[in-house]
């Protein structure tokens, strides 16, 4: 598309049929491919009468547990769209050498990485964070859904639409062209006059409501639903990095809409908050996003830390070494997460007095950091150690993640700082410490709490490909590129002069090929483990001798999770229980109190969309419309009674002793 | 027999041996083949901040290299099989071993804290250099090379106001003499940076930035931005010469000899975006130039930032009846920062730039 400046049709906006990208030999194989994909899945859906299924069961639900794997489903597939992007974009820099421009013009690959960078944080890491913790949470804490159900549903919904959003860029107009954080004065309308700049922005806002409700909703779920007896120090360490991510999402992620609210103001409404001239000043909003982007890395590895815990303590058949330490730790990380932010600009020309502090805040994190890495070392000592799934990517993670914590730390340092800043070096940074902390813990949660989640275990043998694939392919793709940045490269070039660095870019697009076949491995795992559930079926709930509470109840668990409230004794609640010889109750079963499923987040979802696109294309009425629609839904909404239903206590009795018949069948076997 | 034992094993031990030294052997060549311009720089400033890369990553290997040992042994000896293990599943608290934990990274930043705090102030950008080299303290009666660096849509405009000239994509610098650069940008944030020489420092619209450096041997090196900046981004490379003073002089005479003139008007042009620009020369310089640039008042009618902060708190209307500066300081009609959208060719030479310029207008300075 051009960026000339288009006559705003009253109807249609600024959208022309120039604005699809039909000149994009690329972009137009990915729709045929993605619309054929799309045609198959929604036909099958009919073939086979899904539909009702899925908008009773899953569209409209309020459990926890549905929302919490939607979540995850969600993270999966956008973290293919994210891989396409990252494999592209080494195809084009192991291409672009000596006078050779590649494969992708300047166009396409700035809307790669920008989009690359966009997608893997928010629409991948995030919903995965955030669907683990709506999964487990409540689990864990022995309650029976979250603070408030209806408005788990509509955040996940809400985040969901901003990935909908996204992915429409790639077919429809263009996405931005100025890196994840979209820094003005390159995102401000007199640089980015298109639509991805209002796509990235509209994005995020619609899924930033989503996270911050969510955000809310686990505080209180935290806070108010734990099971009788279970104090703060007895929750187990994967509820409390959840508390500690949460209280970060609500404090950080209003900064982030306040922020793009702004750059939305000088963008449609010609204010000057971050433009050139006028007094607006563009360091204010690399000040403000970054104020929210540092507490983000940490809303994205303190859940993780949690998952390493409860998985090193389990496997290690053993009690978490300091748990205590383990607490304050993920305290002090929390709190220490909000006075770094500078260093994410050395190179501004701050003075020396205020770069020295930050640098020096940063690198106190890293000691209750390596505090964590101690305890998980410690409890390992004098353990039995059995090397599942979740162990084998928490040992990955421990190596991996204290590389990447050291080059942090050297990061930290202002002067090596302007040296690497924006070098391949501080890409090959982050991404060991994302990749080899958010993502292998992801991949260790995934293993750890899928027999949880559907009742039986993931294949092992995929799973250990994919693990031998990921990780090696993570060390081939990374390695190069802190070289690279010793070598004096930089971030986001397209193409490069000098033929020797050619060699480190061909094997870091080896690396990534490897890290390609380990996401098929994981695909294979997941298709084997379903053809072959019947074999890997787990009957006792418990497959792990787990610790903690939600191995207490059935895999898959009933929809009220328990049909009594457990009491709590201890911070291994379920480990305590099992010592103490419980004794699973098998009568006395009452009607059980439940939120009802609602259709109300899927549509104001929608309606969102539907803003968004009006404002992203100047279709004002389209946007005013769907604005009213969806104040008019959410007040409707307030008038619905029909929000609970009691589970009667014949099906309870009906759920339960079906359970007991399977622990029989499986203490049987 | 122990010896059977051994022999077996021999040849896989022995092939064991080879592949790491082989492997060890093969990372050393790849690694010296190549040019690791941070780790070995030519410019005093870029070498002490290697030397804090090192003394850094050597403080922390001190923890990193026996916690990965650790997790290894510990993984290992504490495997389900290994029944001799000792197994204790309430073992979870030891006070000795909290203190360590918390005290040992402790330790280390304390010394990297010290070591971060003075490397900070002594390597601070806008901080002059003290020395030129390790044991050369700068000479009393140096006056340092200022160099005025504008980021443009996507080249690079020094400006060497000592000797008036210009020149785009190609900076030089005589060895051993301070180098002191002014910086900012016409549009959008770049940032400029010679990893031979020092450390990087943002080039950004409206605000000016400074870095203090030296090179220390001749040579031609790569200079280019090192912060994204739009569309023609890749192309943002520049040379970076240190000469001895003779070839530095003879480089100024050259400048001197292209005739071309960097006026206002032709700034006005240069600025358009365009890529891969080829080097310019220009043997003279507008006046105030750079100021101008900074202030965001090159173009004629546009009031400069720091006359509107100074004479009306910010409110251009509270100028009006000041002649000359009541036009409100307005958007500038910036193109946008595609190729689609990029204006004309890139200027092949200066002379081509000053015919394609509009008439120059009468140069106007506001008094500061």
């Amino acid at each position: 598309m051009t960026n000339a400046p288009l006559s705003v049709s009253p109807i249609l906006g600024r959208f022309t049929l120039e604005s699809l990208p039909l000149h994009e030999p690329i972009v137009v194989a990915t729709f045929a491919a993605v619309a054929l994909g799309g045609i198959a899945l929604l036909g099958a859906v009919t073939y086979f009468r899904l539909w009702t299924y899925l908008w009773r069961e899953w569209f409209t639900t309020v459990d926890h547990k549905r929302i919490g794997i939607m979540y995850m489903i969600l993270g999966v597939v956008m973290l293919l769209r994210g891989f396409a992007d990252a494999i592209m974009m080494r195809l084009q820099q192991a291409m672009a050498f000596g006078g050779s421009e590649g494969y992708l013009n300047a166009h396409h690959y700035d809307q790669i990485f920008t989009a690359h960078g966009v997608i893997m944080i928010f629409f991948v890491a995030m919903p995965i964070v955030t669907g683990l913790m709506n999964y487990v949470v409540p689990l864990q804490i022995g309650a029976r859904d979250v603070s408030f159900p209806f408005l788990n549903n509509f955040s996940f919904w809400m985040t969901t639409a901003g990935a909908v959003i996204v992915m429409m860029s790639l077919f429809v107009g263009e996405f931005a062209q100025t890196g994840w954080l979209a820094m003005p004065p390159l995102s401000g309308i007199s640089y980015s006059p298109g639509v991805g700049v209002d796509y990235y922005i509209w994005s995020l806002q619609i899924a930033g409501v989503g996270t911050l409700l969510s955000g809310v909703n686990l505080i209180a779920t935290i806070v108010k639903m734990r099971a009788p007896g279970m104090t703060m120090m007895r929750m187990p360490i994967f509820t409390w990095t959840a508390l500690c991510t949460n209280i970060l999402i609500v404090a950080a992620f209003p900064v982030l809409t306040a922020v793009l609210a702004l750059l939305s103001l000088d963008r449609y409404a010609d204010t000057s908050f971050f433009t050139n001239t006028l007094g607006g000043n563009p360091m204010m909003y690399v000040n403000l996003i970054w104020i929210w982007g540092h507490p983000e890395v940490y809303i994205l590895i303190l859940p993780m830390f949690g998952v390493f815990s409860e998985v090193t303590a389990t496997f290690s058949g053993k009690r978490i070494f300091g748990y205590t330490s383990m607490v304050y730790a993920t305290m002090v990380i929390t709190l220490l997460a909000y006075v770094v932010w500078l260093h994410h600009f050395f190179t501004m020309g701050s003075g020396a007095s205020v770069n020295s502090f930050f640098g020096i805040t940063t690198m106190v994190i890293s000691i209750p950091t390596g505090a964590k890495i101690f305890n998980w070392l410690f409890t390992i000592y004098r353990g039995r150690v059995r090397f599942e799934l979740p162990m084998m990517w928490t040992i990955a993670f421990m190596i991996t993640f204290t590389i990447g914590g050291m080059t942090g730390v050297l990061l930290a340092v202002p002067p090596a700082d302007f040296v690497l800043h924006n070098s391949l070096f501080l890409i090959a940074h982050f991404h060991n410490v994302i990749i080899g902390g958010v993502l292998f813990g992801a991949f260790a949660a995934i293993n750890y709490w899928f027999p949880k989640a559907f009742g039986f275990r993931l294949n092992q043998f995929w799973g250990k490909v994919s693990f031998w694939f990921w990780v090696i392919g993570f060390y081939f793709a990374f390695m190069p590129l802190y070289v690279l940045g010793l070598m004096g490269v930089t971030r986001r070039l397209r193409t490069f002069d000098d033929p020797g660095l050619q060699i480190w870019f061909v094997i870091a697009a080896f690396g990534a090929f490897l890290i390609a076949l380990g996401i098929a491995a994981m695909l294979v795992q997941f298709a084997v483990s379903i053809r072959d559930r019947e074999k890997l079926r787990d009957t006792t709930g418990d497959p792990w001798n787990g610790r903690t509470l939600e191995w207490a109840t059935s895999s898959p668990p009933p929809d009220y999770n328990f049909a009594f409230t457990p009491v709590v004794h201890d911070a291994d609640a379920w480990a305590d229980m099992k010592a103490h010889g419980y004794v699973r109750p098998t009568s006395g079963f009452k009607p059980i109190h439940m939120p009802s499923s609602t259709g109300t987040g899927v549509i104001l979802a929608g309606l969102s969309v539907a803003f968004s696109v009006g404002m992203i294309w100047y279709v004002w009425w389209l946007a005013g419309l769907s604005f009213v629609a969806t104040l008019a839904v959410a007040i409707a909404h307030s008038f619905n009674y029909r929000r609970d239903f009691h589970i009667p206590a014949a099906e309870v009795v009906a759920a339960e002793d079906a359970r007991t018949r399977l622990l029989a069948s499986g203490a049987l076997a | 027999m122990p010896l059977t034992g051994h022999s077996l094993r021999a040849p896989a031990a022995g092939l064991r041996l080879f592949l790491r030294s082989a492997s060890v052997i093969g990372l050393a060549a790849l690694l010296g083949g190549c040019d690791m311009v941070v780790m070995n720089p030519a410019g005093d400033v870029a070498l002490q901040q290697r030397n804090l890369v090192v003394i850094a990553t050597v403080l922390m290997l001190m923890i990193v290299i026996p916690v990965i040992a650790l997790v290894c042994l510990f993984a290992w000896r504490y495997r389900a099989s290994n029944e001799a293990a000792r197994y204790e599943p309430d073992w979870d608290h030891s006070a000795q071993l909290e203190l360590v934990i918390w005290s040992a990274p402790l330790l280390i930043v304390i010394c990297l804290g010290a070591v971060t705090w003075t490397g900070t102030h002594l390597l601070d950008p806008y901080r002059p250099i003290g020395r030129l080299a390790a044991g050369r303290p700068v000479p009393a009666d140096a006056k340092p090379l200022e160099v005025q660096v504008v980021s443009l849509d996507w080249k690079w405009l020094f400006i060497y106001p000592e000797y008036g000239i210009a020149t785009v994509n190609e900076l030089a610098a005589p060895v051993d003499r301070p180098i002191r650069f002014r910086l900012t940008s016409s549009s959008v944030m770049n940032a400029f940076y010679v990893p031979t020489l020092a450390g990087m420092i943002y080039t950004m619209p409206s605000m000016e930035t400074k870095l203090n450096a030296v090179i220390n041997h001749p040579g031609d090196y790569a200079g280019f931005s090192s912060n994204y900046s739009g569309a023609g981004f890749s192309g943002m490379r520049f040379r970076f010469h240190g000469m001895d003073q003779a070839g530095f002089d003879a480089w100024v005479a050259r400048n001197r000899a292209s005739g071309a003139t960097l006026s206002r008007a032709t700034y006005l042009a240069l600025e358009k975006p365009t890529e891969k620009v080829p080097v310019m020369r220009f043997a003279s310089v507008a006046p105030g130039l750079f100021d101008a640039v900074v202030n965001q008042c090159v173009r004629p009618g546009t009031t400069c930032m720091a006359d509107m902060m100074h004479r009306s708190g910010g409110h251009p209307a509270a100028m009006e009846h000041m002649p000359g500066m009541g036009t409100p300081q307005g958007r500038r009609p910036e193109e946008p920062l595609t190729t689609a959208g990029a204006g004309g060719p890139a200027p092949a030479t200066p002379a081509d730039v000053d015919h394609r310029s509009d008439a120059a207008p009468a140069p106007r300075h506001p008094a500061h």
